[in-house]
């Protein structure tokens, strides 16, 4: 270990997440060509607006997420191995091999009701916060979600029912540009879903989502904003999905000069060139963050693979409470 | 005759449906992006991509739908038909009987279902009987690649709203199919193997588990009829009527849940009208009664497959 292990740099750890996230959804990408892990929905790409909004948060504070969900939960401390082994469907796995990639919850981190209905998360929110503001306590509901859930009905619902009940919420729009494989702009005229807020008297900013420093001072700020105000807030990401919609993808419907703009914006490449242009981390501490990564990985691989599939009793369990 | 998958088959009949009569058109989140050539044949205008919102599309079919035009819409995984129930069981399914048949609704849904990918109980839902269920809809759920060619290109000239589930675990399975005009009329079941000794009814992913199943029986001496019901509704209730009267025994298989399921109407319409033929109970071989994992083992254990069917069959016959 180097020293940067202990760097207390916030943006050198959310270099460190956002390069064990990508590692993670390599690592898995790799697997699953081999044969070893099922396909899965990857946030390549988009780790600034996970690990930017979510480093803003509590510990007290309740996440819901949806199918792209690998980013929210390692920026949360999710254990890598675990979540491997549920993608694997392993009894181990945070699900018990149950939910597989899609639906990936754990209530011990505070990532509840995951759902891959585009849109459930949504619709979900407004009951969580619902609770936490009938039950006391002063956290508050983040609520994850895409550019394309934007365009389902609850989507409106869910805010219009939070704005008129003052729900503590922070919508996050992960605006990036792809709807599976539909691009945003085949789906609807507006630039932003920021004001669609308005609309409904919600507060709401749009930020840049490849720069985790912008990223985490917009959250701050509205984390910030949700717990004063107990109301709710919209902040969008402006990011873009590197990889396909879920692998295997060969993009081949993806324009390949958009494609060529937004590599040349990827979140951890700019972090890493800007902390060490500032001087804050070194090349060789950068590359031991890379190796850290790799390191955590194999460990991961070796533990979900170690671990047993469910047994038949576990088809019905489970089923009601 | 050629030979293709049935989602290959799919294209196919959309393809010459969409050539034979221009009121066809196709919707859905991607079906522009992942059917290219027939955006390619028949222009953007034809073939639609939309937003990610089931309930405008199903609406908005219903609607184009009344007023002239034949649409398809395709909303990918069966368990996303919840976000368009309303306006498939309430206005396609209803507002014809309410408005005393004023309207007819000339759609056809597709949806894939079934096990086979791990993707987990919200993508791998058998929602079949619930439009089973609801009036005014036809629903079918094909078992192989000429069957969806045949079957959608009846479901596209039908008058009514017609769910077209397709199964994920055969998308990808190649088989012949017939060139030209071969429509398969809805509400016909078809016998893939005649026999004597009992009946196996079935539909979509089990009916291959049912053919092996009696493969194996023969060399064991027993003669299984096989019927494959590739429409659930209508039912063909002859061709199951006619060979429980023939065998006296009946084994239902289904991936759905066997609590009012499709197996139960079938168990009933017998007990009904074919009380006198049975000489033993009927069987049920279905899903459990939860969701479904995606666990690769357990997705597996949940689908009947052809050793329980087997040995099913064979209780029955030797009176066990
Ligand atoms: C109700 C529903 N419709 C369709 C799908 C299939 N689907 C899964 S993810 C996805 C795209 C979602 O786009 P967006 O909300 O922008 O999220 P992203 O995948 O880009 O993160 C689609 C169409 C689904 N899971 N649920
Ligand atoms: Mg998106």
């Amino acid at each position: 270990m180097t020293s940067d292990t202990l760097n207390p740099n916030p943006l050198v750890q959310a270099l460190e997440r956002m390069v064990l996230i990508r590692a993670y959804e390599d690592t898995l990408v790799g697997l699953h060509g081999q044969g070893r892990a099922a396909g899965t929905c990857t946030s390549v790409g988009q780790e600034a607006s996970a690990v930017g909004v979510v480093s803003a948060l509590a510990p007290e504070d309740l996440i819901l997420t949806n199918h792209r969900s690998a980013g929210h939960l390692l920026a949360r401390g999710a254990d890598p191995g675990r979540l491997m082994a549920e993608v694997m469907g392993k009894r181990d796995g945070y699900c018990k091999g149950k939910s597989g990639s899609l639906h990936i919850a754990s209530k011990e981190i505070g990532v509840v009701l995951t759902s891959t209905i585009v849109g459930g998360e949504l619709a979900l929110a407004t009951g969580v916060a619902l609770s936490r503001a009938t039950l006391g306590g002063e956290g508050i509901v983040v609520c994850f979600f895409g550019d394309g859930a934007a365009c389902e009905g609850r989507f409106h619902e869910s805010l219009n029912l939070a704005a008129l009940w003052n729900l503590p919420i922070l919508y996050v729009c992960e605006n990036n540009q792809w709807q599976a494989f539909v691009h945003r702009k085949e789906t609807t005229l507006a630039e932003s879903v920021v004001p669609q807020a308005a609309a409904l008297g919600m507060d709401g900013t749009s930020v840049d989502g490849n720069d985790v420093e912008a990223v985490q001072a917009a959250a701050a700020e509205a984390v910030a904003a949700v717990r004063r105000t107990r109301k709710p807030f919209l902040l969008e990401t402006r990011t873009y999905r590197l990889r396909g919609h879920f692998e295997p993808d060969d993009q081949s419907y993806v324009d390949p000069g958009e494609l060529e703009h937004w590599r040349g914006r990827d979140p951890i490449a700019l972090l890493r060139a800007r902390l060490e242009r500032d001087g804050r981390l070194s090349a060789a501490g950068a590359d031991a963050i890379a190796a850290r990564a790799r390191a955590v990985m194999e460990q991961a691989v070796a533990f979900a693979e170690a671990s047993p599939y469910p047994g038949a009793e576990d088809l019905t369990s489970d089923v009601y409470a | 005759m050629q030979t293709m998958t049935v989602t290959d088959a799919v294209s196919s009949a959309l393809a010459e449906e969409m050539r034979r009569d221009p009121t066809v058109l196709l919707m859905g989140e991607g079906v522009a992006t992942k059917r290219l050539p027939l955006v390619e044949a028949f222009g953007g205008a034809r073939v639609r991509n939309t937003p990610l919102a089931e309930g405008i599309i199903a609406g908005t079919a219903a609607g184009a739908a009344a007023t002239g035009l034949r649409p398809v819409i395709d909303l990918l995984f069966a368990p996303f038909l919840t976000y368009a129930m309303d306006e498939i069981v309430n206005s396609a399914g209803k507002l014809r009987y309410i408005s005393g048949g004023q309207f007819a609704f000339p759609m056809v849904v597709l949806a894939q279902t079934g096990a086979g990918w791990g993707v987990g109980a919200q993508h791998n839902h058998n929602v079949e009987a619930w439009f089973v269920h609801s009036p005014g809809l036809k629903v079918v759920m094909p078992s192989n690649p000429a069957d969806a060619k045949g079957l959608l290109k009846a479901a596209i000239r039908d008058d009514n709203p017609v769910l077209f589930f397709t199964d994920i675990g055969l998308a990808y399975a190649d088989g012949p199919v017939p060139d030209g005009d071969a429509v398969i009329p809805l509400g016909q079941a078809a016998v893939l193997r005649e026999g004597g000794d009992v009946t196996l009814v079935s539909y979509a992913k089990t009916v291959h588990g049912c053919v092996q199943a009696a493969a194996r029986l023969a060399e064991a001496g027993i003669e299984a009829e096989v019927i494959d019901l590739r429409t659930l509704k209508p039912l063909d209730e002859d061709a199951i009527l006619r060979s429980v009267r023939k065998t006296g025994r009946l084994v239902v298989v289904h991936e759905a849940s066997r609590m009012c399921g499709v197996g139960a109407e079938i168990a009933a319409l017998v007990a009904e009208k074919a009380f006198g033929s049975l000489r033993a109970p009927v069987v049920r071989l279905t899903g459990p009664d939860a969701p479904t994992p995606a666990s690769f083992p357990l997705e597996q254990a949940f689908v009947p497959q052809a050793e329980a069917i087997e040995s099913a069959a064979r209780g029955l016959v030797q009176g066990r």
